[in-house]
């Protein structure tokens, strides 16, 4: 386990080190950089230009060294924990990001815990019931939420949490608690704020797992150790829980993989319209406003956090099925 | 007693034998070797999917949808862009078939507007004395046909001086369900669009790379990793992000098209890679390697006809993705800007609490999107299905 454990940190290595380069070449790919213009807002303001202060930071940060330099320490600063500044908030890129990193992992992880207590017994039900009026309106249901475009949704969702509930929704905790340090009053506040985002990006990931278990299941139950236990006599549920939803089980983990990018690429939309404090409203900012560096970090943390979340899941699988580690020399 | 034997003993000559049943060459020879069994790999596929009924709809459905791309200006009653200031976020008219109970034909009733100083907002009440008679291949508002052709023919048009708004006016005047159809041509398109991209750099790469192995396989699998594990929003955000905003609108079209396009083909190589590993073993490649084909040929005319059916399947599973793509990217600013107008930008005027609340006509266009991505997903599904049909 340890061996595997480890080879599998090792092939992470040379991924981050691709990502962190195609992230650096298309932060870098629009022509002019954040300083130029910069200068020639205030210039248009005319407000004087504080040229020393640009000066400074523009030698700082390397910017008219070559783009591999700029690459070197960029990504060596990373390694120290430093990732840059931010042009735009005048602050450290750790400082700006803070919070909004933590918020973003919190959300995507209780977002897939939603994912799976909902997908997990819709699939289960689908399965057993196949073809009934109940699959085909859970079916129908999850393929609306997969086709409502995630922002549409919020906007409906928002109008009629406000008419319903008289609560007005949009942020991840209630605005007094923003700066605060972490308490039960702030961890009550964000607990009656996240269900809304998880209910909105949850949806489309929710119905493409259930369809997939229940796919997987419906193999699963075609095969003949299914038809042994039934003829001697095991109950209806026992003879679908005691092995073909374990064998089911093991894909339902490794899907972690394939779901976090879209839960992540999903919060970020969603964000954006509630103005949730996760990465997504200030990444967008970060990217109309070429503030390079904030742009570059978080691309890298949000393919980071993926990297890792498919590491797990893959620790998870292997833990799961055995064959996995036996077999997996290919990686 | 056992049956003659039919043959001759060895080394005499077989008899000769003439049927002197009547022949036909025209007709086909009936027999179980020439019914299903012969039938051609397309028209087995067909009969597969014809049984999927949803899937059989959701195509002719779609295939509606992209005919109407070719008239659009017909069958939409106004101009992209006409505006009837007199009439901003008008509700929709409901046809009607019966007045003062007298059958007189769709007709819709016109409305009158009052300033609501209260709650300061417009009121719109139908007026029951003035119904106006919808005309039909009617001489209406003048257009260019395809921006070339310049025409005045409607399938459906207002009474003389009156108004027809379907799904009511926007903040401007302009008629919602025109825009919807005319939205359709660019949200429709870059969808397919997107997947022509992905689906040729997945053929070939994925095709190369199934073929030759080695290290460009080695070097496709990394890269296929890389780029799935970059969220997809965020990347296509930063990709355009980078569109300059002196762009044309067209050259900003085709910019996104291949931005959604250059990120999708990761999942088309693999399942290509995956399945030309298997094919390439089989004993027709060997044939056509030892008779000197090279691997563009090879590839090309043995191994990529195996699995282009699933690869079609796989194509429209992916087309709806890149609709949402544009409606997501556009509505966060970075897409498309006007005046293009696709279904995205109809939604990003919808945005807003307010909108909701008092002109919800203006969500008109979230029903083709939903619909047209049911559609495909339910078109997907049919076609893999249908896709191997010797199964």
């Amino acid at each position: 386990m340890l061996r595997y454990l480890f080879r599998r940190l090792l092939i992470m290595i040379p991924t981050l080190f691709v990502i962190s380069v195609l992230v650096f070449a298309i932060i870098e790919l629009p022509p002019g950089d954040y300083f130029e213009s910069y200068v020639q807002e205030l210039k248009m303001l005319g407000e004087p230009t504080d040229l020393q202060e640009i000066e400074a930071l523009k030698a700082r940060y390397h910017f008219d060294a070559p783009a591999p330099v700029r690459y070197w320490h960029w990504v060596t600063g990373m390694l120290h924990g430093d990732f840059g500044y931010s042009f735009e908030y005048r602050m450290p890129v750790n400082e700006v990001v803070g919070d909004r990193l933590w918020l973003t992992v919190v959300l995507s992880v209780v977002t897939i815990a939603f994912t799976w207590l909902l997908a997990f017994p819709i699939g289960l039900y689908s399965a057993t019931h196949q073809y009934s009026w109940g699959d085909y309106g859970l079916t129908l249901l999850g393929l609306m939420g997969i086709a409502v475009p995630h922002f549409m949704l919020a906007i409906i969702l928002m109008y009629f949490a406000n008419i319903w509930f008289g609560v007005s929704i949009g942020h991840i905790m209630d605005l007094e608690y923003l700066d605060q340090p972490m308490s039960w009053a702030k961890f009550h506040s964000v607990l009656s704020h996240i269900w809304i985002p998880v209910l909105i990006i949850g949806t489309a990931g929710t119905a493409g797992m259930a369809r997939r278990l229940r796919a997987n299941l419906l193999d699963e139950l075609g095969k003949q150790y299914v038809t042994t236990a039934r003829a001697k006599g095991l109950s209806p549920a026992r003879v679908v829980l005691k092995y073909p939803l374990r064998v089911a089980l093991n894909f339902f983990v490794a899907d972690i993989g394939s779901i976090l990018p879209a839960i992540i690429s999903g919060a970020e939309v969603t964000a954006i319209i509630l103005s949730l404090e996760t990465t997504g409203p200030m990444l967008i900012r970060a990217l109309q406003s070429q503030d390079m560096y904030l742009a570059g970090s978080f691309l890298m943390f949000l393919a980071a956090l993926t990297v890792v979340g498919v590491l797990v899941s893959d620790v998870a699988l292997s833990l799961l099925d055995p064959r996995i580690r036996l077999t997996g020399r290919r990686g | 007693m056992s049956e003659p034997n039919p043959l001759p003993p060895p080394g005499a000559a077989l008899p000769h034998y003439v049927s002197d049943a009547p022949f036909d060459p025209s007709r086909e020879p009936a027999g179980p070797a020439f019914g299903l069994g012969n039938a051609s790999q397309l028209r087995l596929i067909w009969i597969k999917f014809r049984r999927h009924r949803v899937a059989l709809i959701s195509g002719i459905f779609l295939l509606l949808m992209y005919g109407s791309l070719l008239i659009t200006e017909f069958l939409a009653p106004y101009r992209l862009d006409t505006r009837n200031l007199d009439f901003i976020h008008a509700p929709p008219q409901r046809v009607h078939l019966f007045h003062d109970g007298q059958f007189i034909g769709p007709f819709v009733y016109g409305q009158t507007m009052r300033l609501d100083m209260a709650e300061l907002r417009r009121v719109y009440t139908d007026d029951p004395t003035d119904p106006q008679k919808l005309r039909f291949f009617c001489r209406g508002e003048p257009y260019l046909f395809w921006k070339l052709i310049p025409a005045d023919r409607h399938l459906v048009c207002p009474a003389e001086g009156g108004r027809f708004n379907l799904l009511g006016t926007d903040r401007l005047g302009r008629d919602v369900f025109s825009r919807i159809l005319h939205g359709a041509r660019i949200s429709l398109t870059i969808g397919l669009l997107g997947t022509l991209v992905s689906f040729t750099l997945g053929i070939v790469i994925g095709g190369i790379a199934g073929y030759r192995g080695g290290w460009f396989d080695h070097g496709m699998q990394r890269m296929v990793e890389v780029i799935q594990s970059i969220p997809s929003i965020p990347l296509w955000m930063t990709l355009a992000a980078i569109i300059p905003l002196s762009w044309s609108p067209l050259l900003v079209y085709l910019g996104i098209t291949l931005i959604l396009g250059m990120l999708d083909w990761t999942g088309q190589a693999r399942a290509v890679r995956s399945k030309l590993f298997a094919l390439r073993e089989e004993d027709y490649v060997l044939a056509a390697e030892l008779m000197g084909a090279r691997s563009p040929r090879i590839i090309s005319r043995h191994l990529i006809p195996g699995v282009m059916s699933h690869l079609i399947a796989s194509a429209s599973l992916s087309v709806p993705g890149m609709i949402l793509g544009e409606t997501a990217l556009t509505f966060l600013g970075l897409g498309l800007r006007p005046p293009v107008t696709s279904w995205g930008i109809l939604l990003t005027e919808a945005r807003g609490i307010n909108i909701v609340a008092l002109y919800p006509w203006l969500l008109w266009p979230m029903v083709p999107v939903v619909l047209v991505i049911l559609a495909f997903n339910f078109l997907g599904d049919g076609l893999r299905d249908a896709a191997d049909p010797y199964r």
